[in-house]
């Protein structure tokens, strides 16, 4: 496969992932994760791992399923107001492309939140770890270094970034 | 800043009610920082935080922005954050090492650790003459007027006089022992991340919310019910026919309905701190938990081991500032913005000398309920800025505190809620009674 084609292939993959948050398409979300899948946020960009340390999210599958079953609840009461994200994603780099199709790539995004009436920021870098899966890839590790991810929170983050 | 009209608090606070401007008014609140936040004990940080000499932190108490530092002398400091040259912020940062001297960034005035005037540049030819000598105490950071630890957790009163750290505790000392009791080397060490979340309402709704037992099932039922489903998911497919115990901190939220939770206890006392009593049952007979027994009892004996882990405590609150949930380790520092903006600091602690799988254990608490992406607090600070925008409002005038009132147990200036009657609203009523106090001057008359 040339570079372009891989690029390619990469790039609309994290559009997908992006697009699928911002249509809250939990379900499908999810499902983009291998069985041992990891999403994390480290509240500083300086951490190696997610494993025993604090982090703003560091949830594999089950604890996703969590999260999604709360926002699905119809009584999550923080969710009942008008809410809605847009992620913009750029700059993608492929740091490591392996012979087994497996792929590391990096890319920074930038979201945008409303919640009632109030508009919130937050941009970073994304960091992919994608194994080649039957239909395209799968997500073994999505790490979100948030640029903002040190400031105070202006209320949370309900879903993930 | 004093106000020289005073409204009268006594009236705003009755028995069993509120009046609604207690959350909402900005002369209020300005009159409580300066005779609550700026006069008691307020929590400045763990001395973890500041191992080396020059370590410092910054930290909000009430309206003065200061700095705890340690010194060369390993003592440390509390100071206000301000150069007494032309007033310029002497740390910008929240946290460094300022080397063995605090440098103002505006004229190069250098002090001490402990706010003593160290140089001026050209001293000697500029001031020659001026009402200003070398030894003048104006040229010194000022300090904070007490400074106070317990068990390595320190405290600032910017009052002269009023009770040591310990009388103001009182019983709620027990936040600190139980925490550090259940370390085998009897001490903790701070976990280096703050989350740091603001709410959009007074800083009272957090302190009452803490401890309100009617609210979780009700709150916090969504999250309750999503994790219970993966947990009985996650059991059936275990071997020990056991989901992992973070699940259960979870889905308690919602499984101990709001019927259970009168069989808890809360014990209100003077100043208006107060305990709840556990209900999670953290006392399993898993692997992990026998070993960190195992290691506990040979540091201890087994008779006082069981002292310690029998310690019956979900919550300490130790009023105005400071939530700590001793058995796993966290504490939330309260930091009031403005009237309708508060600011908590979140911490976790290690427990010096337990195995790994411990500190995971309640690290799992800190992810999952106190980070920003917090499954529980989002709807908790729904509600707090949706009480502080109803209390705004001209739909009524006081809020009710009347659950169980005068059903309460009271011994000794004491006030537990009765058997079967957690759900009291005694701590409400205990806060505000503390709060009257301080507020018409009763509870601790400070001079700065
Ligand atoms: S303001 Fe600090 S040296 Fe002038
Ligand atoms: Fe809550």
């Amino acid at each position: 496969m040339s570079d372009l084609q891989l690029q390619h292939d990469i790039e609309q993959f994290l559009y997908r992932q992006a697009e699928l948050l911002d249509t809250k398409q939990w379900q499908a979300w999810t499902e983009l994760f291998t069985a041992d899948g990891i999403y994390w946020m480290p509240p500083d960009a300086s951490y190696k791992t997610w494993d025993g340390q604090p982090a703003i999210f560091a949830e594999d599958r089950n604890l996703m399923a969590v999260r999604m079953g709360r926002v699905l609840h119809p009584d999550a009461w923080s969710q009942r107001p008008l809410w809605g994200t847009n992620h913009v994603v750029s700059n993608v780099v492929i740091r490591k492309a392996a012979k087994n199709g497996d792929v590391e790539v990096t890319s920074r995004f930038h979201m945008m939140e409303l919640r009632r009436d109030d508009v919130r920021h937050f941009a970073g870098q994304y960091t992919h770890h994608l194994v080649k899966a039957k239909k395209g890839y799968a997500i073994r590790l999505q790490r979100v270094d948030m640029t903002n991810a040190q400031a105070a929170y202006d209320y949370v983050l309900q879903v993930w970034v | 800043m004093k106000t020289n009209h005073k409204p009268n608090f006594r009236k705003m606070v009755e028995p069993d009610r509120v009046r609604k401007e207690v959350y909402t008014d900005e002369e209020i609140f300005r009159h409580e920082m300066e005779r609550i936040h700026e006069t008691v004990w307020i929590y400045c940080g763990h001395e973890s935080q500041v191992k080396n000499a020059g370590d410092y932190v910054t930290v909000q108490i009430g309206r003065q922005p200061m700095i705890m530092v340690r010194g060369k002398d390993r003592k440390i400091n509390v100071l206000y954050n301000r150069c007494p040259h032309r007033g310029n912020m002497i740390c910008g940062d929240m946290k460094g090492n300022t080397g063995d001297q605090f440098r103002c960034s505006y004229h190069a005035w250098t002090f001490h650790h402990d706010g003593r005037l160290k140089n001026i540049p050209m001293m000697e030819s500029g001031y020659k003459g001026t009402r200003l000598t070398k030894d003048s105490p104006e040229l010194c950071m000022k300090r904070a007027a007490r400074v106070e630890a317990y068990r390595g957790f320190v405290f600032a009163s910017l009052a002269k006089d009023g009770p040591t750290l310990k009388e103001f505790l009182g019983e709620a000392i027990v936040a600190f022992d139980d925490m550090c009791d259940r370390a085998p080397e009897g001490e903790v060490e701070i976990v280096p991340n703050c989350f740091r979340v603001i709410q959009h309402s007074n800083w009272k709704l957090f302190m009452e919310n803490q401890i309100d037992a009617l609210h979780p099932s009700v709150t916090h039922q969504s999250t309750g019910r999503a994790a219970h489903e993966v947990e009985k998911q996650l059991a059936k497919k275990a071997k020990s026919g056991e989901a992992p115990l973070s699940y259960h901190m979870l889905s308690a939220f919602a499984t101990v309905t709001i019927d259970k939770w009168d069989n808890f206890q809360t014990i209100n006392y003077p100043y208006g701190h107060c305990i709840l009593t556990g209900y999670m049952g953290l006392r399993p007979q898993d692997p992990d938990t026998l070993a960190y027994d195992k290691v506990m009892i040979k540091a201890y004996g087994r008779k006082r081991f069981e002292e310690i882990v029998g310690v019956n405590i979900h919550h300490v609150l130790v009023y105005p500032g400071l939530s700590v949930q001793s058995p796993l380790q966290q504490l939330r520092a309260v930091r009031p913005l403005g009237v309708d903006r508060t600011l908590t600091e979140i911490w976790h602690f290690r427990l010096k000398g337990a195995p790994e799988a411990i500190y995971r254990r309640s690290l799992a608490y800190y992810n999952l309920v106190n980070s920003p992406a917090t499954l529980i607090n989002a709807d908790d600070l729904e509600n707090f800025w949706k009480c502080h925008t109803g209390l705004s409002s001209d739909g009524g005038d006081w809020v009710s505190f009347a659950r169980h009132h005068g059903r309460d147990i009271e011994n000794k200036g004491v006030v537990s809620s009765a058997p079967n009657m957690g759900t009291s609203e005694a701590p409400m009523r205990n806060q505000m009674k503390a709060w009257a106090k301080y507020m018409s001057g009763a509870a601790q008359e400070g001079s700065r």
